[in-house]
């Protein structure tokens, strides 16, 4: 699960490390971003049974719906 | 008079009350911002608590580029004295010059209290004079206050009575090899005086002004 | 909400027209019509929806306000500027103000919080004092429903994320619990700066010429409409999903602005300063040319924008945190901003005052708002809301226990140190940095938080102080008793009582029950403070504190600032009893009234009956008596407040680490919430020291037991009541984080 802040939602610590890139010389860095992702190892052979309930966790307890936007991934 | 540097980072918010504890003992505390590249004329360099860089990415991982921290790299390569609080040691530990990090304290949550600690070891500059197995009472006051030796041979100084925190060795102040260069996680110069409550921290910082002093 | 995409398409499809979605009603759009001789722009309807709202013009309750008493000869600055300010002595001004930050709360409690502590914060370095201090006085529904624990956790930690990083500890505070927060939680954090009486800075434009720069954070969409739509307007099921985007706090901006602002004043580089809080930008352009009497030209293009393509009024109307307008004489700018360089701080001059009166705003070239400044701030409604007596008071006042037989005792104090509300707080504050600065003589967990004023032999002394139970069933008395309370809280540790700040957390006010325990609480808050010649320095509204009909209790939070002349050391605190101490009762000693008590909460899940009122004559007494056994080195003083006698000796013991057996002759004098009584411990050496400073004041005292032992013994005449003191450590150190645990 690739978790991100959603893009109107402020992110200091972004803005505050792409700031210590471009003073140690980095200067093509446009924007940082800080996500989360998340891995989770899933009992579940079916891989969309196993897709819905990681999007129920993330609704539920993963993700702050307030500040983030996420997706999921699976892997077999 | 023993010259002492105080190291100010963005974010840095325990200059005023380290320099203070420090003028009591009777020093010259200088309070230097992090851009000056030159600490000539200082006998030892203290890096106090506080958010140096808003702790963003890692703690103490931005400071650790400040301009000023080739000098006090310097410092410790000359043996001088350097001392890093709280904050000022996680930065000590991401510039390289302790061995070590940290992450989130066991319990994830931060803690601001007091805890009991025991000399370990006395051969460092911050611990010099103090016997093995003195009882020593200062306030903790971190987020990521739990050490991590990783693979290194942390020569650990000051333990914890009771590792609140969960740290390596119950570390709560680690010293390099040649011991003059010391981090340690609680306050110092919050038990400065017995009206805060203990005025042992004022041990720890008479031995380093003792050492500056040398 | 984004103004320049006006959906037409609403849930019922109804039609909304753009200023009722702003939260304006049909006759202020009217007034606004009538008022420029035209209709607004959409950025001027930005601009008054902001300022008009309830939340910062303060509509619904400034013809009340009006009856506080604000003047003492100590006050330097009263309500109306950012924060209050007194003179505390010596050259040092005190600069002292409360906040709510409710609503944002609710919707994200770890940024609600967070940014709440922020405001507060600018409000107090914009006076020019540098903060040092903070307390938080929490309100929230059970804490066995599991969203009242998210919240409650998330405030706390949003709290101790913030105020820890930028580096301002957190002294003390208040929690409550009760239903009535289940969906609303308050957050009230108050805040206290120092400055010297020659750096004071006020929110004032200066002349025309004066250059306005705009200080810290770039400016994002955050919180577009906060101040109208979550913080003047009711909630229900729908509002989550109409949040704006939440705002984001930056400590680290926020410890930068500081050391920038404090440098600037050193330096006498502005003439004044307003932060930018609720109604950002619209706030901060038109307050200062408001007072003084001027106008102001500001150009949008020269914002510093962290999204692309902002429209003006979202540009007017963002709440993006970490930001602070200074005024500056045209000759420093350059000075202006090579200090907030230093500081890492973004500076932009976007606006020069001008002698129009208007506020005027340009972006490209073209003029999008041309308004009367005073239109927007002194001309902005004033409501004199219907107000009535609930028609249910006489109901709950008539509502008390018939007790039939004597409860059982030392079950009943054990359930009071159960209460999450009445136990230990230790969990809470020890997330919060509450040491920095070297000033903490007298910490959390005590009646009042005393800190040392540096470079003097004086004290400063705070306490907030709420009890919704009480201001529910009698909002006048209630009123009044908080600020008696919080003057005998800062008394315990020597403080004379100075000034007052209040934070009023109500229902609607649009309805009339609501208005009339606004109005009451007001009336009981003021006689309180002219009994006691402390005046109100500052305060904060917060209406609208209703979930799907539901109001919460009326809610004032007092915050007191007492000074001690001359700090004694050791001062008086709950851990100094020792066994064969005397222990004695200062104040009402016949005290029968149950009504809102914690008792009768805990032991009977009820609330009801009509609360005692204060008694001015006693209240002062207790005050001044309280404030002379500190200053007779008395080792123990504590305030019976909730849970009464009977938990405030627990405390001690507590404390103490000791035991203590006293008597009673009815047990209601356990655990009545009488205002006026306090708790002395002290040797037998001390015995005349009590005496005498109780007869000279005329404050009754009564010798009711002794330290000692390893239980807590309530005796009636040989039949004794006893609590083993290791249970009760036990349980008061567990009430919180047992409930944290479900």
């Amino acid at each position: 699960m690739a978790i991100t802040r959603r893009p109107e939602i402020a992110d200091p610590e972004g803005a505050t490390v792409k700031k210590a890139l471009t003073d140690l010389g980095y200067n093509e860095v446009r924007t940082v971003r800080f996500d989360r992702a998340i891995t989770l190892d899933i009992e579940e052979d079916d891989a969309s049974r196993a897709r819905d309930r990681a999007v129920e966790m993330c609704n539920r307890l993963l993700v702050n719906p307030v500040l983030e936007d996420y997706t999921v991934e699976v892997e077999a | 008079m023993t010259k002492v540097a105080v190291v100010l980072f963005p974010g840095t918010n325990c200059e005023l009350d380290t320099a203070e504890a420090l003028s009591n003992l009777g020093a010259d505390a200088r309070i230097v911002w992090h851009s000056e590249s030159d600490l000539a004329g200082f006998d030892g360099v203290v890096l106090p608590g506080g958010f140096a860089h808003g702790d963003y990415l890692r703690t103490g991982a931005i400071a650790r580029f400040s301009p000023v921290m080739k000098a006090v790299a310097a410092m410790a390569g000359a043996g001088r004295p350097v001392l890093g609080i709280c904050n000022g040691f996680q930065v000590l530990c991401e510039a390289g010059l302790l061995p070590g990090g940290f992450i989130a304290n066991r319990g994830l949550s931060f803690l601001c209290k007091w805890v009991d600690l025991e000399v370990a070891d006395q051969g460092s500059m911050l611990t010099a004079g103090l016997r093995p197995g003195t009882h020593l009472r200062l306030p903790l006051n971190s987020y990521e206050g739990n050490f991590v030796a990783g693979s290194t041979e942390a020569r650990v100084v000051l333990t914890y009575r009771d590792n609140i925190n969960g740290s390596d060795r119950a570390a709560a102040a680690v010293a390099n090899e040649a011991g003059n260069v010391v981090g340690v996680m609680p306050h110092p110069e919050r038990a400065s005086a017995d009206w805060l409550g203990s005025a042992d921290g004022n041990l720890l910082l008479g031995s380093f002004l003792q050492a500056s002093a040398a | 909400m984004r103004t320049d995409e006006v959906d037409p398409e609403l849930d019922e499809g109804e039609v909304l027209t753009l200023h009722a979605r702003l939260g304006l009603t049909d006759d202020e759009y009217q007034q606004i019509i009538d008022r420029l001789g035209r209709e607004p722009s959409r950025s001027e309807l930005a601009m008054y929806s902001v300022m008009w709202s309830e939340h910062c013009s303060y509509k619904s309750s400034r013809v009340h306000l009006s009856r506080f008493p604000t003047e003492a000869p100590w006050v330097v600055v009263g309500p109306g500027e950012n924060a209050g300010v007194v003179d505390v002595g010596e050259g040092w001004l005190a600069a002292l103000r409360i906040e709510s930050h409710n609503h944002p709360s609710f919707v994200e409690p770890h940024q609600g919080a967070a940014t709440g502590v922020g405001g507060i914060i600018r409000d107090i370095f914009t006076m020019g004092a540098r903060p040092i201090a903070l307390w938080d006085s929490l309100r929230f529904g059970p804490l066995d429903q599991p969203r009242n624990r998210y919240l409650f956790t998330g405030v706390v930690g949003g709290i101790a994320a913030y105020g820890n990083a930028v580096g301002v500890p957190t002294v003390g505070g208040e929690l409550a619990f009760a239903e009535h927060y289940s969906d609303n939680p308050l957050v009230n954090v108050m805040c206290l700066g120092l400055l010297r009486a020659e750096d004071l800075v006020l929110a004032t434009s200066g002349p025309p010429g004066t250059i306005a720069v705009l200080l810290g954070a770039p400016t994002g969409r955050d919180g577009i409409g906060g101040a109208s739509v979550l913080a003047s307007a009711s909630f229900d099921e729908t509002s989550l999903e109409k949040r704006p985007s939440v705002q984001v706090g930056d400590p680290f901006a926020e410890k930068k602005l500081i050391e920038a602002c404090l440098e600037l004043y050193r330096k006498k580089l502005v003439v004044g300063v307003q932060d930018l809080g609720a109604a950002g930008l619209s706030c901060a352009v038109s307050e200062p040319v408001s007072r003084s009497g001027h106008g102001i030209t500001v150009d949008l293009d020269r914002v510093p924008t962290r999204e692309p393509d902002m429209t003006p009024p979202e540009l007017l109307m963002s709440e993006s945190q970490e930001r602070m307008m200074a005024f500056v004489h045209p000759d420093r700018v350059d000075e202006v901003i090579e200090v907030a360089r230093r500081w890492e701080t973004e500076a932009s001059v976007v606006g020069e005052i001008t002698g129009s009166g208007n506020v005027v705003v340009s972006l490209g070239g073209e003029v999008v708002v041309d308004i009367p400044a005073q239109s927007l701030t002194t001309e902005a409604p004033r409501y004199h809301r219907p107000l009535g007596e609930p028609g249910w008071m006489e109901d709950l006042w008539s509502n008390t226990v018939k007790f039939v037989a004597q409860p059982a005792i030392a079950t009943a104090l054990l359930q009071l140190l159960a209460e999450p509300e009445l136990g230990s707080k230790a969990w809470i504050y020890e997330q919060y940095d509450h040491m920095l600065f070297l000033n903490t003589v007298v910490g959390p967990g005590h009646d009042a938080t005393l800190l040392r004023l540096k470079g003097t032999d004086r004290g400063l002394a705070l306490s907030t102080d709420g009890n919704g139970r009480v201001c529910y069933l009698d909002p006048r008395r209630g009123g009044a008793r908080l600020v008696w309370e919080a003057a005998l809280n800062v008394a315990m540790v020597g403080a004379e009582p100075l000034a007052v700040v209040d934070n009023l957390n109500f229902g609607n006010p649009e309805k009339p029950e609501v208005m009339w325990q606004f109005r009451e609480t007001v009336e009981g808050i003021s006689e309180a403070c002219e009994a006691l010649g402390v005046p109100v320095v500052g305060g904060n509204v917060s209406f609208y504190n209703e979930t799907d009909g539901l109001d919460i209790y009326p809610s004032p939070v007092i915050g007191m600032l007492g000074l001690v002349e001359e700090l004694v050391w050791p001062p008086p605190r709950l851990d100094r009893a020792e066994t064969e101490m005397a222990v004695y009762l200062v104040g009402n000693e016949w005290a029968p009234n149950l009504a809102g008590s914690a008792f009768e909460k805990a032991t009977f899940g009820h609330v009801g009956g009509r609360p005692t009122g204060p008694d001015r004559a006693m209240g002062r007494a207790t005050v001044v008596s309280a404030r002379r056994l500190a200053e007779a080195r008395i080792p123990v003083l504590h305030d019976v407040s909730m849970g009464g006698l009977g938990l405030a000796l627990a405390e001690i013991c507590i404390a103490s680490g000791v035991g203590a057996t006293v008597a009673y002759s009815d047990w209601r004098f356990l655990f009545s919430e009488d205002p006026h009584r306090f708790l002395a411990v002290a040797p037998a050496a001390a015995d005349d020291t009590i005496t005498a400073v109780c007869s000279e004041v005329g404050v009754p005292f009564l010798r009711i037991g002794t330290m000692g032992g390893d239980a807590i013994v309530f005796d009636r005449g040989g039949v004794r009541a006893a609590v083993d003191l290791t249970l009760a450590t036990d349980t008061w150190r567990t009430s919180l984080t047992e409930h944290l645990r479900n």
